[in-house]
């Protein structure tokens, strides 16, 4: 089969949905792949990269679409602005499309793919479970956003991040606000963090407060107990009550840092405001907003999709499309991830693709299959964040346990009694005396083994495999024995203890000299 | 020599025993100890051929030359790797030398008892012989185990529990005709067909333990050895073979208790054989891809790293991999990173066992932590390496209660940074239980022969 890659249409947009590395790989599954001459240009990557790898070059986007069985783009299909046609009507009939579609959201589009008879893979809707990891797009492309509003923020700001003690003065560290901790949030927590920055961050899902912790940002936690995980691990709408508090938070934060981060998205809803004006003009001036949710209408009150304004002494930067401002580096990860789902689609690596809807990753990723909305798919099985009661259960059964324990345990002593009482009541005193000493040996035993270090515990096996050789000098008491069996079983019994004894201390010393620090 | 010094020699010796146990409590003082011991031995072996009742020291003097000199060859020659295979062999041997001692007493009519005293005599020797005979099959049946001539999975019979105590009241009825028969002076076929019995009982204890269980199996064989000497103590009435014999029993007893506590498994169903088999309901299927790694990946790891922790399994013995380990590891901390070793107390096929490898390749006894002293510390450890092992990572062990393993002391490595695991396959462990350590996010995957990688993942940091 064939795939095209067109040229991406969008303003702005750099990116390109392969690479030669991803075409490559494409190539040895059985594909073969076409490119819209100067399709990848814009992340600085030239024509003669990808024939060297055995794409062929196309010369115009109407012919790359017509002779294409597969389409792979980064932009959902519009009006192309040269060729004034929709690239829905570029798409031949029955055709297949990969790309971002983000079907909540364009209902319209959905319907006129459908009508078309087309076959759609929607990389915004790759399942969140840890086989589909390796596809995600959206955490691949979250992870450059997070990493590039850091940059962005630090272009605008006027100061150092670290900070530092130099012979002209004293620098403070910048503080660095991150609101919401996913893939975007915890990159740009490691970014600010190694730029040497003060890094706190919040998020609504108590479960993440140990990932911020692990990159050595503070979590700001609230005094308030809510359960912030939706399904499939992202972060669903809370409370009034925890808004409240929320805010009151951020609005004592804004009067502190420096940097505000926010990251706070909820799936097919506009995006949370949650730094109003207020808090605007309560931060110093200077201070930065980096908005990432800017294109699902901004967390913060006064963003501007795509501009970077300046309000109150603030600079709010509201790019709506930061992964495409590391075109190169988006466009490679975005490329691997959509050759790992081409590897899902074509199992057999014969060059032709099977949409298998029994895969619950290729299902929830198709959203139209030959004309046939298939959005929403049924809820995924398996969720990306633990059930938090998963510990519970597992300690319930130990604690039934116990209570016969206590019982059985006192039986064996009942038992001992009994045993030694009876003993006691047959046995001569000639037997009592070695009784005692028997009985006393097991206890200093027992207080003197336990004070054995456990990394001595095979030292102390052959250790008491020689001295259990001592059974020689019963050996030795008999073989004067008269009798010839007896002196030959004796003389046999020492042998076999004395291969103890030797045996047993001489590899005991030879294991202790090893033990060095 | 007279008999009140004979027996004061035994008391010094009793003590040099016990001193050279208490020895053992850190390195510094272990190798004193064992000095106290080999001293305690030969003051009782002098002591007693000395005593006025022996008189023959020819077979005396040629058994006990034949003797040292192959323990001393066994000791000499024996690979670390082989500890467990010499210790069950050496267990058996003690009992060995318990049923012989036994039958000499017991044909040695030179000792004229009578009444309750003769009787109790006569069930001492009854006795001694029976632990010796079930310690003696039981540790040949273990060393076949671990030296892998006989296969590592349990044998289990049909109705082997009944099979078992049809064995003991056989020899319980058995005893009672043999206590009838010394009346008269006979009693040979009942302690004959009672030592069959014991043997096969040994068989049969050991042959339906698995493979994982190794190292209960052989701390328990350690007691029985002790109690066979404290029996012929008893039995000869030799208050120093009573008290060694005791030492060596609690020992063993207290290793064996150990054991089982690691692996949270009960002493009575060990012994009883059978893993797994009386759990409810089926263990949770795991679930996932594993993602591996290759050895410049590891390197690129272990660099980035500050704090690594190198979890050891049996599958490090069976590649002799420790060497390039403490390669590794010294090239780990030259270049300024925290390297530690985390001890499983039931890795390997022995207590300890894990210890004695590292040890012999050199590697600072004061980096390696047994698993209570890590355990709490893995939220700072970047990078662990788990090599050869499988059961003793096992997250479900902790949170799957269907789990064969459930309730059993893990190393938490997961809680960690990365995990990488050396592993062959991706076959289940000794339990036969799937690890959902292998496909969590933080883990990654290493295949190949244990030693084989761990040289690669050395040239790949030297390089």
């Amino acid at each position: 089969m064939k795939i095209g890659i067109p040229k991406e249409i969008h303003p702005g947009e750099k990116r390109v949905a392969t690479t030669p590395d991803a075409a490559e790989q494409i190539i040895k599954l059985g594909f073969s792949v076409l490119l819209e001459k100067g399709a990848g240009l814009a992340a600085n990557i030239s024509d003669e990269a990808y024939k060297e790898v055995g794409v062929e070059i196309i010369d115009n986007a109407k012919a790359l679409w017509k002779k294409a069985d597969i389409v792979m783009k980064v932009r959902a299909p519009e009006r192309h602005p040269e060729l004034a046609v929709d690239e829905i009507d570029l798409l031949s009939k029955g055709g297949r499309l990969i790309s971002f579609i983000w079907p909540a959201q364009n209902e319209a589009l959905m319907q006129q793919l459908a009508d078309k008879g087309a076959t759609v893979l929607a990389m915004d809707s790759v399942p969140r479970m840890s086989r589909a990891q390796k596809l995600d797009a959206l955490s691949s492309m979250a992870n450059i956003a997070g990493y590039r509003a850091v940059i962005e923020a630090a272009q605008h700001f006027g100061r150092f991040f670290t900070g530092q003690i130099t012979a002209a003065g004293k620098v403070p560290p910048a503080k660095v606000l991150v609101i919401g901790a996913g893939v975007a949030g915890l990159a740009a927590i490691g970014t600010a963090k190694s730029m040497g920055a003060i890094v706190r961050a919040f998020d609504t899902r108590p479960e993440v407060k140990e990932q911020i912790e692990s990159m050595d940002a503070e979590f700001l936690l609230l005094d308030f107990k809510e359960e912030g995980a939706g399904t499939g691990g992202y972060a669903k709408t809370m409370s009034k009550e925890f808004i409240e508090a929320e805010m009151a938070l951020f609005a004592r934060q804004a009067m502190d840092v420096d940097i505000i981060i926010t990251t706070a998205l909820i799936p097919g809803k506009p995006a949370p405001k949650l730094i109003t004006e207020g808090m605007v003009k309560s931060m110093k001036p200077g201070s930065i907003i980096v908005d990432l949710a800017a294109e699902q209408g901004g967390n913060c009150a006064l963003t501007e999709k795509d501009e970077v304004v300046i309000k109150h002494g603030v600079t709010i930067i509201g790019y709506s499309n930061l992964p495409s401002r590391l075109a190169n580096q988006s466009s490679q990860l975005y490329a691997t991830n959509l050759r790992h789902l081409l590897t899902e689609l074509c199992p057999e690596k014969n060059g032709t693709i099977n949409v298998n809807m029994d895969d619950e990753v290729i299902r929830g990723t198709t959203v139209i299959k030959e004309g046939k909305i298939t959005w929403p798919p049924p809820p995924p099985k398996l969720s990306a964040a633990p059930a938090p009661q998963t510990e519970a259960p597992a300690y319930a059964p130990t604690k039934e346990q116990q209570k016969p324990n206590a019982l059985k345990q006192s039986i064996p002593l009942i038992i001992a009694g009994l045993v030694l009482f009876g003993i006691g009541s047959v046995a001569p005193t000639s037997f009592m005396s070695h009784f005692t000493v028997f009985v006393l040996a097991c206890f200093i035993g027992y207080q003197v083994i336990w004070n054995v270090s456990a990394s001595l515990h095979t030292p102390l096996m052959s250790v008491t495999n020689a001295i259990s050789g001592i059974i020689v000098i019963g050996a030795v008491v008999q073989v004067s024995a008269p009798g010839f069996v007896i002196s030959v079983l004796a003389g046999l019994a020492i042998l076999i203890a004395s291969i103890n004894i030797a045996g047993g201390f001489l590899v005991t010393r030879r294991m202790l000299e090893m033990f060095r620090k | 020599m007279s008999q009140s010094l004979v027996t004061m020699s035994y008391i010094v010796a009793t003590i040099l025993f016990i001193f050279s146990l208490s020895g053992l409590s850190n390195q510094e003082t272990a190798r004193k100890g064992n000095y106290y011991g080999m001293l305690g031995m030969a003051i009782a072996i002098v002591a007693t051929a000395l005593s006025a009742s022996v008189t023959s020291y020819v077979i005396l003097i040629i058994a006990l030359l034949i003797g040292g000199a192959i323990g001393a060859r066994a000791a000499l020659k024996v690979e670390m790797t082989q500890m467990p295979e010499l210790v069950a062999i050496m267990h058996s041997l003690v009992g060995m030398a318990a049923v012989l001692v036994g039958y000499a007493n017991f044909m040695d009519s030179s000792l004229s008892l009578s009444g309750v005293e003769k009787n109790i005599h006569e069930i001492e020797i009854y006795i001694g012989i029976l632990i010796g005979a079930v310690t003696f099959s039981g540790s040949v049946v273990a060393f076949g185990k671990l030296s892998e001539r006989i296969s590592g999975k349990p044998l289990l019979l049909p109705g082997r529990h009944w099979l078992n105590l049809g064995l003991l009241v056989a020899a319980i009825f058995l005893g009672r005709l043999f206590l009838q028969q010394t009346e008269t002076g006979g009693g040979t076929l009942p302690l004959l067909l009672m030592t069959v019995i014991a043997l096969a009982f040994g068989v049969h204890m050991v042959m339906a333990i698995g493979g994982a269980d190794m190292p209960v199996v052989v701390s328990m064989l350690n007691s029985y050895s002790g109690w066979a000497a404290a029996a012929t103590g008893f039995m000869l009435s030799n208050d120093l073979l009573i008290v060694t014999g005791a030492l060596v029993g609690s020992s063993g007893a207290i290793l064996s208790y150990i054991m089982c506590r690691a692996m949270n498994r009960n002493f009575i169903s060990v012994i009883a054989g059978g893993f797994g088999t009386g759990s409810g309901g089926e263990a949770a299927v795991v679930e996932g891809e594993v993602q591996p790694i290759d050895a410049d990946e590891t390197a690129q790891l272990l660099l980035a790293a500050k704090n690594i922790v190198i979890i050891p399994g049996y599958g490090m013995a069976v590649a002799q991999a420790q060497h390039t380990v403490n390669e590794i590891t010294k090239l780990l901390r030259d270049k300024g990173k925290k390297v530690g070793f985390g001890i499983h107390p039931v890795a390997g096929r022995m207590p300890g066992h894990m210890n004695v490898l590292l040890a012999e390749a050199k590697v600072p006894y004061d980096i390696v932590y047994e698993m209570d002293e890590i355990n709490e510390d893995w939220a700072r450890v970047d990078v662990s390496i788990v090599i050869g092992a499988n059961d003793i990572v096992n997250p479900s062990a902790l949170d799957d209660p269907n789990s064969p393993i459930a309730g059993m002391p893990v190393l938490e490595c997961w809680k960690g940074g990365t995990t990488i695991v050396l592993k062959r396959s991706m076959a289940s462990g000794y339990a036969g239980v799937g690890n959902p350590l292998f496909v969590q996010e933080n883990t990654r995957m290493l295949f190949g022969d244990a030693n084989a990688t761990m040289q690669a993942v050395l040239k790949a940091l030297k390089g």
